[in-house]
């Protein structure tokens, strides 16, 4: 029982950071229907990222989470101008392979980089564990769930209460009427994308130090698609809810059954697929996503 | 029939108005296309002949993601996955002692079924949400993969023999090449007339708008599945003849990274019509003999990064192109080839 509950800790640690990296992503699809299939390539450069500030710079590690975060806004903000903008009024499919097209160029940029090392910062974060009862959790699982729960409650707040996080719901609502209204469609998608990039970034951080950064850590990313479509592409408390099912299922999933497989191992990779597959049979728009209505 | 088409239409029954040659000029041009194929491998050196096996495969393949993704609108990104699935069939197949003529189609059915499951999901779910079931698709192949180790070899990959017609062994890339080349055509063939019959029109209407396509009596499912099925057929056969071709099969040559490759050489070449795939291809394989010089230079300025320049330079050039191309030519090498063409028709007049 107790070896159960570790386990739905840890879960829910995975869980919030992937719903920190499919928040970027429902965040872009809601302002501008643009599926970012760049995504998860974000999240490895995140962790490229936290592997220079940490180990490299030996910065302090809430320093680095701002420097990550910083560049991640950056990033963000420089692929909407230069690559997303000329996009506009293209058919979506274009835009889709636009993103494909980011990721692309962001994993050869990182291999060029940083030689597409494992590049380990394990135990940044503090190699002890905290007990609690008769659980005792690692140190890194607690840091990787505060930061991952503050993200994303820090995002949120920043789309429900700002102003500015007004006129992206606006913007999501209907651009043109939004544009009528005298707001910057531009200055939304530019925000929309730095946020992205600034989700991808933590989420590539905190995934960087369980498991290493390296171009491999993009695939781990991709999980978030899996997380925004059982959330439902709209839905920002989807997207949490979405991240604790597919993180606790998974991490369950691979612990019990596992050891029955001939290979013994290699669920986690597949797993969230899998329970995307399944509800997306049974509820094709996701756990809280709008049913479209359409017309022709 | 005459040599060069009249400036009116003036054919007198159907069969000459649908008929793939309409004149003389195209007949002898044909002709002279697939003789020139034939007697390809007595001119050029093996490399080359390497090279075009290459293009050839991925022609097929490529047709089977335009059926798919450039005529029916279903974006896949598990292409390389459903390869894979044609690719392992045939190797099984054939280690089991069975004869290629068999194996071959049995391979192209095997990854069509599979496509088929895989395109249920369409039936409910459209756009991304299909782009990620495809995407599953990949990740659960590559798994299955590793986990059927003791039939498929596992992450070790599996020994596969160069295929046995008749009495001959296609040992030498000649005897393989021409084995490439009677499929591309054969596929290409298929391809072109699939587009002109009534249930390429449905595959186009659905990609444009499928619930005014399916106002307009086109049953949905079937259309969706049919498409699933022979794009995977293709992608199967692509697969296995890429197998036979290097003598192994592992999970390294149908990675996520090669499935979104063959969509951007779609996407250069041309989606939607039967020419785009031959472009792409064969575009993507002279941007790879590029890269390989660019490298070659790049590792000599910068020996530190030598070891990552091959797989990053790779990666950012085609990333480059594939997007300079969606940028200004979104319709492709095949828009840009049907331009050249109208020029040359109408030539002392300029518009039309």
């Amino acid at each position: 029982m107790v070896s159960l509950l570790q386990l739905v800790c840890a879960g829910l640690a995975n869980g919030v950071t992937y719903a920190v990296a499919a928040l970027g992503f429902v965040i872009i699809y809601k302002c501008s229907r643009v599926f970012n299939i760049a995504q998860g390539h974000f999240v490895m450069l995140g962790g490229y990222f936290a592997y220079t500030f940490l180990s490299l710079c030996n910065l302090s590690v809430w320093t680095a989470i701002v420097a990550a975060t910083a560049t991640g806004l950056m990033l963000g903000l420089v692929i909407q101008r230069i690559a997303m903008r000329p996009m506009i009024g293209q058919p979506l499919l274009a835009a889709i392979m636009m993103t494909i097209v980011i990721g692309m160029v962001m994993e050869g940029s990182a291999t060029l980089a940083w030689g597409g090392k494992y590049a380990v910062y394990h135990g940044t974060f503090g190699g002890a564990s905290i007990s609690l009862g008769q659980l005792s959790l690692p140190e890194e699982l607690v840091a990787q769930l505060i930061i991952s729960l503050l993200t994303v409650i820090v995002f949120s707040l920043f789309f429900q209460h700002t102003k500015i996080g007004l006129a992206m719901r606006a913007t999501a609502e209907d651009e043109q009427v939004a544009q009528s209204c005298g707001i910057k469609v531009n200055l939304v998608y530019g925000l929309a994308w730095m946020i992205a990039g600034a989700t991808g970034a933590i989420a590539g951080l905190v995934l960087g130090e369980v498991c290493g950064a390296s171009p491999s850590l993009s695939e781990i990313g991709m999980k978030a698609f899996a997380v925004a479509l059982v959330g439902g592409l709209e839905s920002i408390p989807g997207v949490l809810v979405a991240g604790l099912t597919i993180g606790i299922s998974e991490i369950i999933a691979s612990t019990y059954l596992d050891p029955l497989l001939p290979t013994g191992g290699g669920l986690a990779s597949v797993f969230p697929y899998l329970v995307m597959m399944i509800v997306l049979t049974f509820k094709p728009y996701g756990f809280f996503g709008l049913e479209r209505i359409e017309r022709i | 029939m005459q040599w060069d088409l009249p400036c009116g239409v003036f054919f007198d029954n159907y069969a000459d108005d649908i008929a793939l040659c309409r004149t003389k000029a195209q007949k002898f041009l044909l002709i002279s296309f697939f003789a020139f194929l034939f007697v390809l491998p007595l001119l050029i050196s093996d490399r080359w002949l390497s090279r075009l096996v290459l293009i050839g495969i991925n022609i097929v393949s490529l047709h089977g993601l335009n059926l798919l993704t450039g005529m029916c609108g279903q974006i896949s990104l598990g292409h390389a996955g459903f390869m894979a699935v044609g690719g392992y069939a045939s190797a099984i197949l054939c280690n089991m002692g069975l004869p290629f003529w068999i194996v071959f189609p049995a391979a192209g059915l095997v990854s069509g079924l599979f496509g088929l499951a895989f395109g249920l999901p369409s039936l409910r779910v459209k756009g991304f949400y299909l782009a990620m079931a495809t995407l599953a698709a990949q990740f659960l192949v590559t798994w299955l993969i590793l986990q059927a180790y003791k039939i498929t070899g596992g992450a070790d990959g599996l020994s596969v023999p160069r295929p046995i017609i008749g009495r001959m062994t296609l040992m030498s890339n000649k005897s393989y090449y021409y084995l490439v080349a009677t499929v591309t055509c054969l596929v290409t063939f298929f391809a072109y007339n699939l587009a002109r019959t009534k249930t390429g029109r449905a595959f186009v209407a659905v990609r444009d708008n499928d619930l005014a396509a399916e106002v307009m009596g086109i049953c949905l499912w079937k259309t969706k599945l049919v498409a699933f099925f022979v794009g995977c057929i293709f992608a199967g056969w692509g697969g296995a003849l890429l197998v036979h071709y290097y003598r192994f099969a592992s999970p390294e040559q149908f990675t996520l990274m090669d499935s979104i490759m063959y969509l951007g050489m779609l996407i250069v070449g041309g989606m939607g019509s039967t020419l785009g795939p031959i472009f792409g291809a064969a575009f993507f394989k002279l941007v790879e003999e590029c890269n390989m010089i660019i490298v070659s230079i790049l590792a000599k300025w910068f020996p530190a990064a030598a070891p990552q320049l091959p797989a990053s330079i790779g990666l950012i050039g085609y990333a480059l192109i594939v997007g300079l191309f969606l940028v200004f030519e979104p319709r492709g090498l095949a828009h840009r080839w049907t331009i050249v063409k109208n020029y040359y028709r109408l030539w002392p007049f300029s518009y039309w």
